[in-house]
């Protein structure tokens, strides 16, 4: 019960935020309940993930009379419990000390416990009443943070586009639902599970999780709103957002399609993985292109959600063609690579809100050098860079070694799509991987090494104790889930044998630190033996080279090529960086132009460089979608105007029209 | 107790060999082009008398720029250790396959970019932004040649890979042609050799690695040194090894036959090194803004080797 | 000599044909488009001569030595003397950038397996693959074609293609000797005509780039 009264805490919380919200103490309050909470559930999902405990329910007498609210929580819910309050609870710490400092810190704190509640309990949901409940709170939570700052034209923008989207995601997840309890009604998910659909509600089913879900977690081309909603909240929202909300998205999407969703066809993984693959090469080539901090670390997000898709759309397939030991490998890689990417994610935008209180910039213009000034948080994103880059032994690359071993043996499938299909979404996942590889250099490089670009930058303070260590213990928590990846895979294999119906051996014969899927033959990896051995490799080159030669070291000034330049301009910055890049990739699918106009011999004022891009997906589909918009509602607007009679008639045609579907329905 | 003491030998082996090698390409392609050449053995020397030498560090470089060299140089000879050369057999071989081979090789490549960008020069963030648009290609290009390696012999741990090719179980593939041409692009790319990088080069504008690493001096030289030439040694053996495993003693060999693979190893570390010199001699650098098409057809031809597994029925 | 060993060296043969169709499209020379194209035509004939040697049929030593003459040292000789004599622009002018060129390659080869294989299905895997090899490079042949501006490349666009004729041709067992060397012909009077409608529009538009052909078709209303 101590689920239920953290629970309970949250809502008090929200209360005591806004009653209190003029004192400046209450923030931290807030907050810190708000850790207390997180912990709460934290401790909660780990006690029910071994599956020991059965899956407790409980039925609530909330919300409709004849609908109750019903809860409940199995090994899914319990992993998912775990990988949402880990980053809660760490981003709630780093609040203590960042959430009272901000400028519209009155509009975020009350929402801010709510937000975390709504998220917990689409988790626990276990009727589709609630499910929607609680998922129209998160996105409504999370949309208030977004507008928290609405003065800036920029995030009222972002708050519309996010409006809609979510709008538009629940839009498809009602009739889902609809299609899913029946003509009998019954919502909750027990009753959905024994339902037989049809070939006609079987595809509609899956298409509209897919789009629902799928539009919340940041799936191209409906990512649209994530990069602009992201940034715009205060950095530990973004960090929730970034780092949370889109695992509960994922896991409304597992929950529907290999839960409660009876036979899905392969047909639907197969689309799955190449959306996935698509989403991650697009994600991250926007991302490398950035030059604010937050864009770009949102932008890496929908790569990594593309990264797991890619595992998921893979255990959809194997597991529509009844292959189940590969299916439960590829589901535990793309639950691998959620928890990992709620981990590190939640780092970087902590970190980036550290940079922000510091400095007051995001730009990578304006920043560098900080590494000096905030060596903390400097190390901390160091090490959150390196495990989205998937280094070795980072997390990262666990999940991303388990995902490549699951699609080299997605071609053992039969069918030719599959065949053909696979090695194109390797190369994609393999693109993805090295361009988040770059992506990383340079937002580090830029940001934290090289020399200060703004006075700011170069006066900067590291932050609080309470944001280091929160910052510190995730950084730990990546070094961790990288050099022990059979504990946290045989944690997921607890979690996957409900869904596909086997358990997976994930270390089958080496033992322990080998995590060596499928057979020991197939390829193996031990990120443990691989820290030993390396760190005895790196002490004995140190030893050698200490042995060998001499230990003198001089300070002096760089060196460059014999003619440094004391201006820090002259430094390489974000956009050169990425020109090459942009050069290679962005021609085509960004319409990149580089544009030099240089002034007139005489002339003293200085040459100026433009790029012009433009976002392909922005461009094609959702300007001519809104001017279709616009065009209906034109044409729409006329109806405001009929005489009576009209009105009259449009409601007897309706009428009509209802009875004519009805009496087709009994027909067939 | 055999697989520790090979292994052993191995982790020796690769870090004593690799300047010669190096030393080796440079003293052929110095005679191919009518120059004496210093001494195959040179880079010892090199390497030692960097070693005596006082390090440089820049005022404005952090603790990133004094750890880089060694972070790289142990990564890649942790990777080196891993790619059988003369035998299969060796203890610490089923830590890595290939996937994780690539992405140790990535490590290193990480921390030099970030020691490029450290001191805040224009010269080292060129280098790093040019190391890294070859390195988001060369990656996933090796990852396709993993792919189609895998599909072939259905593992992707190298030991595996070459008991399978040696079992006879496989003839002349097309698609293992594709990949080893595969295999050499992004070979000659991740070692920075001539058409994408020119080892010798002290042209600023033409740099890519020497860029990175200008503001190295002394010792921390010397480790970014060895790292390079280690990793020439790698590429090598990685493809002497899947493309020509002939010759690699197999578990239960014993020491005749490891002493055997030995010889051999040594053989083909050689003659590969000669087809380099020979082919870096015949050849012009490339500019920079080719570098995508070059690696994006190795890219692509790793990605044909795959897909034409399905008409020989490879798979 | 077993019959597994003969196909795979074929086949070999018939991949750097398909590799050098990649070359062709890789290159931003001319020259060196002329140098690859020489080295297709080489691996054509070695293909052919191999043939010849493995189903004893003495005939395909003849379209080997063809293929030598005429695609490896004739024509490239030809049109390297026309590079010259017209003074035509070096570098490849193309209408498609050259990544995104390969990468529908690409597509294209995988197109052709998947074609080929289940036409063959009955058929032994060593044939489809000469196929789908041969079908390659056609396909690849017809793209350089159609993403190449100047006329120059796109005569070796169709040089290439026909290669890719004659290799599917040879692969097959029994293809009566008539029929290449009428090919042959056909390809010497192509290559003739070729070169006679440079040096006019040359004459004309002072460029090869056939869009220039564009502004003067007839049939636009």
């Amino acid at each position: 019960m101590l689920i239920a009264g953290a629970l309970m805490t949250l809502p008090l919380l929200a209360v005591f935020a806004i009653l209190a919200g003029r004192r400046d103490f209450s923030h931290a309050v807030v907050y810190a309940g708000c850790f207390v909470a997180s912990v709460a559930l934290l401790a909660g999902g780990l006690q029910y993930l071994g599956g020991h405990s059965g899956s407790p329910s409980v039925v609530l007498p909330l919300g409709l009379p004849w609908i109750k609210a019903h809860f409940r929580i199995d090994n899914l819910t319990a992993l998912f419990l775990l990988i949402i309050n880990l980053s809660a609870a760490a981003a709630s710490a780093f609040a203590v000390g960042y959430g009272g400092h901000l400028p519209q810190r009155r509009r975020v704190t009350p929402f801010y416990p709510i937000f975390l509640l709504a998220m917990n309990l689409v988790l626990l949901a276990d009727d589709a009443f609630t499910f929607l409940v609680a998922w129209e709170c998160m996105s409504l939570a999370s949309w208030l943070m977004v507008v928290s700052d609405h003065q800036d034209a920029e995030n009222r923008r972002a708050g519309t586009v996010y409006v809609i989207m979510a709008v538009f995601g629940t839009f498809c997840l009602l009739p889902c639902f609809g299609l899913l309890a029946g003509a009998g009604g019954d919502y909750t998910f027990e009753a959905m599970r024994l339902r037989e659909l049809g070939a006609l509600g079987s595809f509609l089913v899956a298409l509209l999780a897919i789009l629902g879900t799928g539009s919340k977690a940041g799936l191209v081309p409906l990512h649209a709103w994530l990069p602009l909603a992201h940034p715009a909240a205060p950095s530990h929202v973004s960090a929730l957002m970034s780092g949370v909300m889109t695992k509960v998205a994922l896991y409304g999407m597992i929950r529907i399609l290999l839960d409660l969703h009876g036979e899905l066809s392969w047909h639907w993984g197969a689309g799955l993985m190449l959306a996935g693959g698509i989403t991650a090469v697009l994600g991250v080539l926007y991302a490398v292109m950035q030059d604010d901090l937050k864009k770009l670390l949102a932008y890496s997000t929908v790569e990594n959600i593309g990264v797991a898709i890619i595992g998921l759309g893979l255990a959809i397939a194997f597991k529509g063609d009844g292959q189940k030991e590969l299916a439960a490998l590829a589901l535990v890689a793309g639950l691998y690579h959620m928890a990992n990417h709620s981990v590190f994610k939640t780092l970087l935008f902590l970190g980036s809100g550290a940079v922000i209180a510091a400095t007051g910039h995001r730009s990578l213009g304006a920043l560098g050098g900080l590494l000096k000034r905030m060596p903390w948080t400097g190390a901390a994103f160091l090490v959150g860079s390196a495990a989205i880059a998937s280094l070795p032994p980072l997390n990262g690359f666990v999940s991303e070694w388990l995902i490549l071993q699951s699609l080299f043996k997605g071609p053992a499938m039969p069918h030719w799509a599959m065949k053909f299909g696979v090695p194109v979404v390797g190369a994609f996942l393999a693109l993805a991987a090295a361009l988040a590889a770059t992506c990383f250099v340079r937002a580090y490089g830029v940001a934290f090494l090289g020399r200060p670009r703004s006075d700011a930058a170069a006066e900067a303070e590291d932050v609080t104790f309470g944001m280091r260590v929160s910052m510190a213990v995730l950084a730990i928590i990546c070094v961790v889930m990288g050099v022990i990846p059979v504990t946290v895979t045989d944690a997921l294999t607890h979690v996957v044998r409900p869904l596909t119906g086997i358990d997976l051996a994930v270390s089958a014969d080496l033992g322990w630190p080998w995590l060596s899927p499928v057979s020991s033959t197939r390829g193996s990896y031990s990120a443990t033996i691989l820290v030993m051995f390396g760190l005895s490799l790196f002490a004995i080159a140190i030893f050698i080279v200490h042995r060998l030669g001499t230990q003198a070291t001089r300070r002096a000034d760089a060196w460059d090529c014999g003619h440094p330049e004391d201006i820090p301009e002259s430094q390489y910055t974000g956009p050169s960086f990425a020109q090459p890049l942009r050069r290679a990739f962005g021609g085509t699918i960004f319409q990149a132009r580089e544009s030099v106009t240089m002034p007139e011999p005489g002339d003293s004022s200085p040459a100026t460089h433009q790029v012009r891009m433009i976002d392909p997906i922005w461009q094609g589909l959702y300007v001519p979608l809104g001017k279709v918009v616009d065009w209906i509602a034109d044409h729409v607007n006329r109806l405001q105007y009929l005489t009576v009679r009209g009105y009259l008639l449009m409601m007897f045609g309706t009428l009509v029209f209802m009875l004519l579907v009805v009496a087709v329905r009994q027909q067939l | 107790m055999n697989a520790i003491v090979w292994q052993a030998l191995q982790i020796v082996l690769v870090v004593a060999l690799a300047p010669l090698v190096t030393g080796y390409v440079r003293w052929v392609k110095a005679r191919l082009q009518g120059r004496y050449g210093a001494a195959p053995w040179q880079p010892y020397r090199d390497l030692y008398r960097l070693l005596q030498k006082e390090a440089v560090v820049a005022h404005s470089a952090s603790w990133i720029f004094r750890a880089a060299p060694y972070v790289t140089f142990a990564s890649v000879w942790l990777a080196a250790c891993i790619v059988p050369t003369f035998t299969t057999n060796m203890v610490l071989a089923p830590a890595a396959d290939l996937i994780a081979l690539v992405a140790l090789l990535a490590v290193g490549r990480f921390w030099t970019a970030l020691a490029g960008m450290d001191v805040g020069t224009s010269f080292g963030g060129l280098g790093a932004s040019r190391e890294m648009l070859i390195a988001s290609l060369a990656e996933p290009a090796m990852l396709m040649i993993t792919f189609s390696l895998s599909l072939v012999s259905g593992t992707t741990a190298p030991a595996q890979i070459v008991a399978f090719v040696l079992s006879g179980n496989v003839g002349i593939e097309v698609s293992l042609g594709l990949a080893l041409a595969a295999m050499v692009m992004v070979a000659i790319a991740e070692n920075g050799r001539i058409p994408i990088d020119n080892p010798a080069t002290h042209l600023e504008l033409t740099m890519v690695h020497e860029a990175m690493v200008l503001e190295y001096s002394g010792r921390h030289l010397a480790m970014i040194e060895a790292a390079s030439m280690v990793r020439l040694t790698l590429y090598i053996a990685l493809i002497a090894t899947l493309f020509a495993p002939w010759g690699i003693a197999q578990p239960g060999a014993g020491a005749a036959g490891a002493m055997l693979g030995l010889v051999v190893f040594l053989a083909k570390a050689f003659i590969l090194g000669t087809v380099l010199a020979f082919f870096e001699t015949s050849i012009a650098k490339m500019r920079v803004f080719r570098y995508a098409d070059f690696l994006g057809g190795a890219l692509l031809l790793g990605l044909l080797a795959t897909i034409f597994l399905y008409v020989s029925e490879a798979v | 000599m077993s019959q597994q060993f003969s196909y795979e060296i074929a086949h070999l043969i018939g991949a750097t044909q398909l590799m050098a169709g990649f070359g062709l499209l890789y290159q931003r020379r001319v020259f060196a488009v002329l140098n690859t194209f020489a080295f297709q035509a080489l691996a054509l004939a070695a293909a052919a001569a191999w043939q010849a040697h493995v189903q004893h049929a003495p005939h395909l030593y003849v379209t080997a030595a063809i293929a030598l003459l005429f695609k490896a040292l004739a024509v490239p000789f030809a049109l390297h003397w026309l590079v010259e004599k017209l003074g035509i622009h070096r570098t490849v002018e193309t209408a498609l950038s050259i990544g995104w060129t390969m990468i529908v390659g690409v597509a294209l080869v995988a197109l052709s397996i998947m074609l080929v294989l289940p036409v063959t299905a009955a058929a032994s895997a060593l044939t489809r693959e000469s196929l789908a090899l041969a079908m390659s490079v056609v396909l690849l042949g017809m793209l350089m074609m159609i993403t190449r501006r100047n006329a120059v490349t796109q005569v070796v666009g169709f040089m290439a293609l026909e290669n890719g004729l004659i290799l599917a041709a040879v692969s097959a067992k029994g293809m009566p000797l008539v029929v290449e060397i009428s090919i042959a012909f056909s390809v010497l009077v192509a290559m003739t005509v070729f070169g006679i409608f440079f040096f006019r529009i040359r004459e004309r538009f002072d460029s090869l780039d056939v869009a220039y052909l564009e502004s003067y078709r007839g049939d636009r209303s």
